[in-house]
């Protein structure tokens, strides 16, 4: 047993070499939970806890006093709370499923079809995976004033459809679909509709969902497309609502609700995450820059 | 016979003209919806650059201006923003990046159930939200007794009294970056973890035959030459990452400026001309600037991979 066995990825057993592993990791892993775990439990705290010295990570006696007031603090600004929720989860739903439709599309478009461009528009799409959006803040809010999109929803979604990421990763999974497969279905007489819908659909759901994943993000905790282009009230979303409400109440007494802004915030997408994570990771594996 | 060839080849031009229809159709949303949000800003805010822009009049040509007063006259940019988001833009670019790597070499040696959990504790910061993010860490840096941070540090014996970090010009570049560094295990850490679980075992297995000694040796010869494709869209969402997040000084402080300047990264300064001083070709001049900045670092990134 002394020379080196090799073939450490992935192990099925836990053997002792992998002790120094989490002897290195379990500290780092403390280190990167602890701010999490306290604004958990921050969300939670009641008043005297909040204010408690010397102050302390876990909670000992939880209440929902600061999601209660978060509902509370929004009834006296004149626009009820459940308006932002409207909002958010209409902005939300929409994002999701047309970032899914849109770049499924293009991918197989771009994976399987043969056309003029095509090579030209796979490099652009790379290059756009350096894309720094907020660098072309206020190009682009001139563009969507041009076009008339102030104080509209479409501002909230169309903005956030164009994500080369996701369009870069559902190609690539699109990729290993064999093109026997997709040949065959076309001797059988298929469109190339037919194909997108009944073939590559049901066999790309880890992108699709991936996809999902990666446009919720990038929705439910945007802040910018309330900020720039609605200035009518009644039409921002949620993460403008919570995080106005954070910086109006930044002391300690309001870091009760900052906390529980936070977690309303974080959840949806932790469990979205951990639901979806064979997916993503699926997905991933094929997501290499050649 | 060869009037049937004939016919059966233009059936088969005819079938591909049809198809590339339906191919540009298949394209159409995505395409529209990328050329009005990414290339047509980058248009204008080239065009803008080369313009003095307050918004309520036209806009009028003024050349290089706006360019060689950023290089010569700006202080502030030479002075702060440029320093700092290099600064910045290298510990949280490459360091980031290195330690998304080895944070996923790690959790592959481990076995499914706590290589999940530990995956999910990394990779979680990155869920939360740029602004969100910038919550958790004022509430863990308040300046008085009751901040985490400072009650830790002073049961330590480190400081005698709290310390106002996010107002102070000393400490909120640093902060700014464990904050970042913090936030960095996102989506290139997980492609990069995937990639080297998704490695061919029987390599692994050769090389412990052809002499590799330790996991180390492993990492090095077999490890990192398999998964480069990974790596490499690792390193461009890394250095994305670290821009895209530059706006995290203000949030963090609550001012912009950054007091003192001691937090303003490229993304600030545009803000601050754009939608505080409305010079807005001054400021598609920075924003041009920024996304060559971007561009270089990842395409020195690239050349390095490409060539180990």
């Amino acid at each position: 047993m002394a020379g080196y066995r090799g073939s450490n990825i992935n192990p099925k057993k836990f053997e002792r070499g992998q002790l120094k592993i989490f002897l290195v990791l379990l500290p780092l892993a403390i280190v990167m939970v602890i701010p999490i775990i306290y604004i958990f439990c921050h969300a939670f705290k009641p008043m005297d806890e909040l204010f408690a010295f010397p102050p302390k990570i876990f909670v000992s006696k939880p209440t929902w006093d600061n999601f209660r007031n978060l509902f509370k603090a929004s009834q006296s600004s004149g626009i009820p709370m459940s308006r932002y929720v409207f909002n958010s989860f209409i902005v939300t739903c929409s994002v999701v499923l047309a970032s899914i439709i849109f770049s499924t599309m293009a991918a197989f478009a771009l994976s399987k079809l043969k056309f003029k461009g095509k090579y030209l528009l796979m490099e652009i799409n790379n290059a756009a995976l350096m894309f720094v959006a907020v660098a072309v803040q206020i190009p682009r809010y001139l563009v969507i004033d041009t076009l008339g999109m102030k104080d509209n929803y479409l501002a909230h979604i169309l903005p956030l459809l164009a994500m080369p990421v996701g369009l870069f990763l559902v190609k690539q999974f699109i990729d290993q679909v064999p093109d026997a497969l997709i040949e065959a279905a076309y001797i059988d007489g298929a469109k190339d509709f037919t194909i997108y819908r009944k073939l590559i659909l049901p066999l790309i759901k880890p992108a699709i969902a991936t996809t999902a994943i990666l446009s919720f993000q990038a929705v439910w905790t945007n802040i910018e497309t309330s900020n720039l282009y609605i200035n009518d009230e009644t039409m921002k979303t949620l993460p403008f609502y919570l995080n106005t409400l954070a910086n109006a109440n930044n002391n300690v007494a309001g870091q009760g609700l900052q906390a529980a802004a936070v977690l309303i915030q974080f959840l949806p997408n932790l469990l979205m995450f951990i639901v979806l994570r064979k997916s993503f990771m699926n997905t991933m594996a094929n997501s290499g820059i050649k | 016979m060869a009037a049937s060839e004939k016919k059966r080849r233009r059936n088969s031009i005819a079938k591909r003209e049809s198809r590339n229809r339906s191919a540009y159709g298949f394209l159409a949303p995505y395409l529209l919806l990328f050329s009005i949000f990414i290339i047509i800003p980058i248009v204008i805010a080239i065009g803008l650059s080369f313009t003095s822009f307050n918004t309520i009049q036209a806009p009028t040509v003024k050349g290089f201006l706006n360019y060689v007063n950023l290089i010569t006259q700006d202080e502030i940019f030479m002075q702060y923003v440029l320093p700092n988001t290099v600064k910045y833009a290298l510990i949280v670019g490459p360091g980031g990046y290195i330690l998304a790597f080895l944070i996923a070499w790690a959790l592959s040696q481990l076995t499914s159930v706590p290589r999940t959990i530990l995956a999910i504790i990394f990779y979680s910061p990155s869920m939360t939200g740029a602004v969100a993010m910038a919550v958790v860490w004022r509430i863990l840096f308040s300046g008085d007794q009751m901040g985490l941070i400072n009650n830790w540090l002073m049961n330590l014996g480190v400081i005698d009294e709290p310390i106002i970090w996010l107002t102070s010009a000393t400490f909120l570049l640093p902060i700014m970056i464990i904050v970042a560094l913090w936030s960095s295990m996102g989506v290139g850490f997980l492609a990069m973890l995937a990639g080297i679980l998704n490695a061919d075992e029987e390599l692994y297995e050769a090389a412990a035959i052809d002499g590799v000694k330790n996991r180390f040796q492993e990492m090095i010869y077999i490890t990192i030459p398999t998964m480069k494709p990974q790596m490499l869209f690792g390193a461009v969402m890394a250095i994305v990452n670290a821009f895209q997040n530059g706006a995290i000084g203000v949030q963090l402080s609550g001012a912009n400026p950054t007091p003192g300047y001691a937090g303003q990264l490229i993304v600030n300064h545009i803000e601050d001309y754009g939608f505080i001083r409305y010079e807005m070709g001054y400021a598609a001049a920075v924003s041009v600037v920024l996304l060559l900045i971007v561009m270089v670092f990842s395409k020195v990134f690239g050349r390095l991979l490409k060539e180990d």
